[in-house]
């Protein structure tokens, strides 16, 4: 189980991480999702000591990082794929992790089938991986000692299609067997495919969480005109609030068949009516970061 | 996954024993020779102390070629070489980022440091007796008259201290700069531009061996014993050069974020 409590990270003038709680529970994948730069990595930093936190505390399984003897048994991290020696082999970069550790070396083999780097692959120095051949590499570093905790920061990144889908069963399997799992992810379609928890983090503020069911059960109506302006008006004039959602359209707390009854009443042609959930999460992954996204132009769609 | 570790929330670490420090010096000498330039590092000192050393047993005259001139020359390379593997030992986990994964697995950054010096020093030791050897097979082969003359125990003991404080200087300025190009050229650069000052300018040139380590480690190639006096200039600056920088960088890599 991790744990973190208030925690708080300021550079200079800016507030990386602010005031930051939430628990990432065993038998469970939790997705810890947000825009770049929302924090993300300087939270999973704090976790394991790397970064210390102004204020707050982290923990895992009850301890803070440092105080586990010999961690990497039993957390697995991966916080950056491509922090490797350009110099050495994949090989020597897991057999270093396994002397630290003090495991057999026949692990490093293991490892290197479990994640689907050749033999041939492994003895190529670092500097000649791709950056899916590295992310695998870093996933073998983690999974090396079987911890029963595992935090990997965007652990997808630079996977192919085909390896998303391993890694998914993979992390899968690991929820299943009792481990915690965090990952963190800027990619919502990637975290809603296997995360059973989610903790939504904008401008290094927790902005959501809760499971993935909670989190998808909104209500609501989604709905697009042929005018956006005129409907905009007429909702306006009914005493519905409506708020801009994707392109053209607009998002409201009314059932569907209120928002109906008014556009039919104004005459208004409409091109899509749907209950809000069916937009999904990324529906509310751009509402509840719009605040927070460097980009708002895009969660707004067309200003009217 | 231990079974208690899955039903539970707590994390069991009872049945789990920090890395032993023989473990982190292990890896740590394995770091330094386990990529090309660690390893071509180590294969250049070789290779250019037996050189060194050749060329000045054939070229040398009769009477310099003494075991003591051949000690010299097989530790020159080295004394210069050393202090590099001991600056990249500290920097390389910057620069190439390992540091995440380094203090990933041993939380203790102290302890890893600890490790590195270790290493560092073993390395050195390991060094000297190969000096040692190779000098004493010049002199063998190419020995010139009375070739033993002037060789005491003290001439080890200097040799040992040149080569260690540079080795301890070089993972100093690692430790202080944690960039590999900025040590490097820094640690060759400065102790030069600072000799050159105290040396050239009339008014510095007294307080120099008190001040310049360079200065106060020339005794150390000299024959014979160092004086009081001299043993003092050279732990003064010895003080001022290796422990204020390496306790600085120390200081400085505890608190450092590793990103």
């Amino acid at each position: 189980m991790i744990t973190l409590e208030h925690v708080s990270k300021t550079y200079g003038g800016f507030t990386a991480v602010d005031d930051v709680s939430f628990t990432a529970k065993p038998g469970r994948v939790t997705g810890f999702l947000g825009p770049n730069g929302a924090g993300k990595s300087t939270s999973m930093r704090i976790m394991v000591g790397l970064t210390h936190a102004d204020r707050g505390t982290a923990t895992i399984g009850g301890h803070t990082y440092a105080d586990i003897p010999n961690p990497g048994r039993h957390v697995g991290v991966l916080l950056d794929a491509s922090a490797q020696h350009a110099g050495r082999t994949g090989r020597e970069v897991l057999a270093l992790s396994a002397l630290t550790m003090g495991l057999a070396q026949s692990r490093v083999d293991e490892m290197l089938e479990l994640v689907g780097l050749t033999e041939t692959e492994s003895k190529r120095r670092v500097r000649n991986y791709s950056l899916g051949m590295r992310q695998r590499l870093g996933i073998a570093n983690a999974l090396m000692a079987d911890p029963s905790v595992l935090i990997l920061d965007e652990p997808a990144n630079g996977l192919d299609p085909a390896g998303i889908h391993w890694m998914r069963s993979l992390l899968r399997g690991y929820a299943e067997r009792g481990g915690t799992v965090l990952l963190s992810s800027h990619l919502l379609h990637e975290v809603e495919m296997i995360a059973d928890d989610m903790v939504l983090i904008g401008r290094g503020r927790i902005v959501a969480q809760g499971t993935k069911a909670e989190l998808l059960q909104t209500s609501g109506t989604f709905v697009r005109a042929e005018h956006p302006q005129k409907l905009a008006a007429v909702l306006a004039e009914a005493g519905i609030k409506a708020s801009p959602s994707g392109d053209r359209g607009f998002r409201t707390e009314a059932e569907p068949i209120e928002v109906g009854r008014v556009a039919a009443s104004a005459g208004i042609v409409l091109v899509e009516l749907k209950p809000a959930e069916g937009a999904g999460l990324e529906e509310l992954f751009l509402e509840l970061t719009a605040d927070d996204a460097r980009e708002t132009v895009t969660t707004e769609g067309v200003q009217l | 996954m231990s079974a208690t570790a899955t039903t539970y929330a707590g994390l069991d670490i009872s049945s789990t024993t920090r890395p032993p420090m023989s473990r982190l010096l292990k890896v740590e000498l394995r770091k330094m020779v386990d990529t090309r330039a660690g390893m071509w590092l180590m294969i250049a000192m070789g290779a250019i102390t037996v050189v060194a050393t050749t060329i000045f047993g054939l070229a040398g005259h009769d009477r310099d070629r003494t075991f003591a001139n051949f000690m010299q020359f097989a530790g020159a390379p080295q004394g210069i070489l050393l202090p590099v593997l001991g600056i990249l030992l500290v920097t390389q986990e910057w620069s190439q980022r390992t540091a995440m994964v380094t203090f990933t697995l041993e939380p203790h950054r102290s302890r890893t440091l600890a490790a590195k010096v270790y290493a560092a020093l073993l390395l050195g030791v390991a060094a000297f007796a190969i000096a040692v050897a190779v000098a004493v097979l010049a002199t063998v082969v190419f020995g010139g008259t009375d070739p033993w003359r002037e060789v005491g125990a003290i001439d080890f003991l200097k040799f040992g201290i040149l080569q260690v404080t540079g080795i301890l200087q070089g993972l100093a300025f690692g430790l202080l700069l944690l960039n590999s190009a900025a040590a490097v050229v820094l640690y060759f650069v400065l102790p030069t531009a600072f000799s050159i000052l105290f040396n050239t300018v009339p008014a510095l040139k007294d307080s120099a061996p008190w001040i310049d380590f360079g200065t106060a480690q020339g005794p150390l190639g000299d024959p014979g014993n160092l004086s009081g006096k001299e043993w003092a200039q050279l732990a003064i600056t010895g003080t001022i050069w290796v422990i204020v920088p390496f306790l600085a960088g120390l200081w400085r890599m505890l608190r450092a974020e590793v990103k």
